[in-house]
């Protein structure tokens, strides 16, 4: 670890009058790496990303963003950073190359370098065809690949994304995280939120989950998933609730740990293939058996006995 | 040397106008020049055959100004509400705006400022063409071209402001109706004040499009006075200032929560 990260929040907090949005959260983010905030709607990774992104003040406790305060330089560090927003801000009436030549003005750059960069970043992100279209003619996934290519008209260090591929489908999200992985080749450092626990295993070098304002666990999605899940899941569907209660007692005795959800069973274990097995042997008999490995959606419902996407 | 970042904005407004000016065209320039040709020369060749002249001058001369200042109004009106809603929730381009290094004071201002110019190059146009028509007797109308830019800022300072604190347009209709509208028919823009009942005429001084006219036909007519002069634009000026303590806030409480 570097000496100075590149983001440090502690005892960060956000408050909106009572509510308690962020709560004394501590992280730390070092040049270079994909971090990730993943948590359900409403764990605070929104107003976290907004003090980060130097437009929320906070509320309490500290924060460092590229070595500076965002009390008093906010201006400065947003001069350095990329934001692309959960909900896109794009100018729906102007046309695709207009949305970025306009952005990089914000920034102050000459208008020859903006033109030679927008060219470069639609290209990029794919957009070259569509560069005199107007934006309310793209589809989501196009409009969030514009934000990205406007976000990176200031070659920011640091490129902070809300919810990147949220509403996009498969595809559009595919090519997105297509995108995002080649910047953090280049060497951008990428800060993400999601409450897609695929999206956090295949951007994020390192993440923290949070939940009510807090964070619940630190670390890459591999060492998360040691620590605080087995290796292999065994997911066990069941026609009717009655089937399912009438299997807890035997599934009880077989792996390490089971967790009963609506219309599953999720039993942990070190050899999925041999547990399901032995409930077979044992007259359970599911609808249907899933044996897979595990994933961050486990170590989620671990720590807060809750689903990603309720 | 680095652009101010209220300037930032201002070219992003501007950017917006290239895209639509044949639109704005019409509302700033096709509709004043309207009101002036059924107003000033429909409606005015009767009133001069009737009473010779207003306050004066001839009608047409004495209407030309008071469209000149309303239209910068009304121009203000529009643009410092919808286009505002616009921007903080519909469309949300001022988000965008303060996730660069531009603050929402500077949003704010740009927005001001914007409509401010925008109004300066409808009135020169409109200045223009009364010229041409005969309605403009002194050199010292040119004058009236910045004055009709202060009355702008002196609407769209306080109701950019406003804007900012609505979740909705609701309201907007509203202060159209029952403040522009009426401001517009009585503020000495059709005809002096003096022609309102006595207990009604003080009131006018309440009204700031009636210190901005004041200022235009005192400048296109030639005929006014240093002194009043200073309190009219002193007015506007307490108008635009009042309006942007309150936008600085407004716009922080609205952007960057």
């Amino acid at each position: 670890m570097s000496p100075t990260p590149l983001i440090e929040g502690r005892r960060l907090t956000k408050r909106f009058g009572e509510f308690v949005a962020v709560d004394g959260i501590d992280f730390r983010v070092e040049r270079g790496e994909a971090f990730g905030f993943l948590g359900p709607n409403g764990a605070g990774k929104t107003s976290t990303m907004r003090m980060i992104g130097c437009v929320s003040p906070i509320s309490d406790g500290e924060l460092s963003v590229l070595d500076m305060d965002p009390r008093v330089d906010g201006t400065r560090i947003r001069g350095r950073l990329g934001v692309v927003p959960q909900e896109d801000t794009l100018d729906l009436e102007l046309t695709v190359r207009d949305n970025v030549l306009i952005y990089g003005r914000y920034f102050d750059l000459p208008r020859s370098e903006i033109r030679e960069r927008a060219d470069e970043l639609l290209n990029f992100v794919q957009l070259s065809d569509r560069r005199d279209d107007r934006v309310d003619l793209l589809s989501g996934g196009m409009r969030r690949r514009l934000s990205i290519a406007r976000a990176l008209i200031n070659r920011p260090e640091l490129l902070l994304l809300d919810e990147p591929t949220t509403g996009l489908d498969p595809q559009a999200r595919h090519l997105v995280w297509g995108r995002l992985y080649q910047l953090k080749r280049q060497g951008v450092t990428l800060v993400l939120t999601t409450h897609y626990m695929d999206e956090a295993e295949q951007l994020c070098d390192r993440l923290v989950i949070m939940d009510d304002g807090r964070i619940a666990a630190e670390g890459s999605p591999r060492q998360l998933i040691d620590r605080h899940s087995t290796r292999e899941v065994v997911e066990l569907r069941f026609l009717t609730d009655e089937d399912r209660d009438r299997a807890l007692p035997q599934v009880a005795a077989v792996g390490e740990r089971f967790e009963a959800l609506a219309d599953r069973i999720l039993l942990y274990s070190s050899d999925g293939e041999a547990d399901a097995d032995r409930l077979t042997n044992d007259g359970v008999r599911p609808d249907s058996v899933l044996v897979r490995r595990s994933s961050l959606e486990d170590v989620f419902l671990t720590l807060t006995g809750r689903t990603l996407e309720e | 040397m680095a652009t101010p970042l209220t300037v930032r904005v201002v070219e992003h407004q501007a950017a917006i106008f290239r895209r639509f000016w044949r639109g704005s065209a019409t509302f700033y320039v096709l509709n004043p020049v309207m009101f002036l040709a059924a107003i000033g020369f429909g409606l005015g060749g009767l009133v001069d055959e009737s009473s010779g002249h207003v306050a004066g001058v001839p009608y047409d001369a004495f209407v030309a100004p008071g469209l000149m200042a309303a239209g910068a109004m009304l121009g203000a009106g529009a643009e410092s509400m919808w286009p505002v809603m616009a921007g903080t929730k519909w469309v949300r381009t001022f988000h965008a705006m303060v996730a660069t290094p531009v603050r929402p004071v500077d949003v704010y201002g740009g927005v001001v400022v914007w409509t401010a110019v925008r109004a300066f190059v409808g009135a020169s146009i409109f200045l223009v063409v009364a010229a041409i028509l005969g309605a403009v007797l002194s050199p010292w109308g040119v004058f009236a071209v910045p004055a009709a830019a202060l009355c702008a800022a002196a609407f769209a300072a306080p109701l950019t402001a406003f804007a900012a604190t609505q979740e909705t347009d609701a309201r907007f209709p509203l202060i159209m109706r029952i403040g522009i509208l009426p401001l517009f028919l009585f503020s000495g823009t059709f005809f002096p004040i003096s022609q309102l009942p006595d207990a009604l005429q003080p009131l006018c001084v309440l009204s700031p499009l009636w210190h901005g006219v004041e200022l235009c036909r005192g400048a296109t007519t030639g005929s006014i006075d240093f002194w009043p002069a200073v309190v009219h634009v002193a007015v506007l000026a307490a108008c635009v200032i009042a309006g942007w303590r309150w936008g600085t806030r407004s716009f922080t409480r609205k952007l960057s929560q």
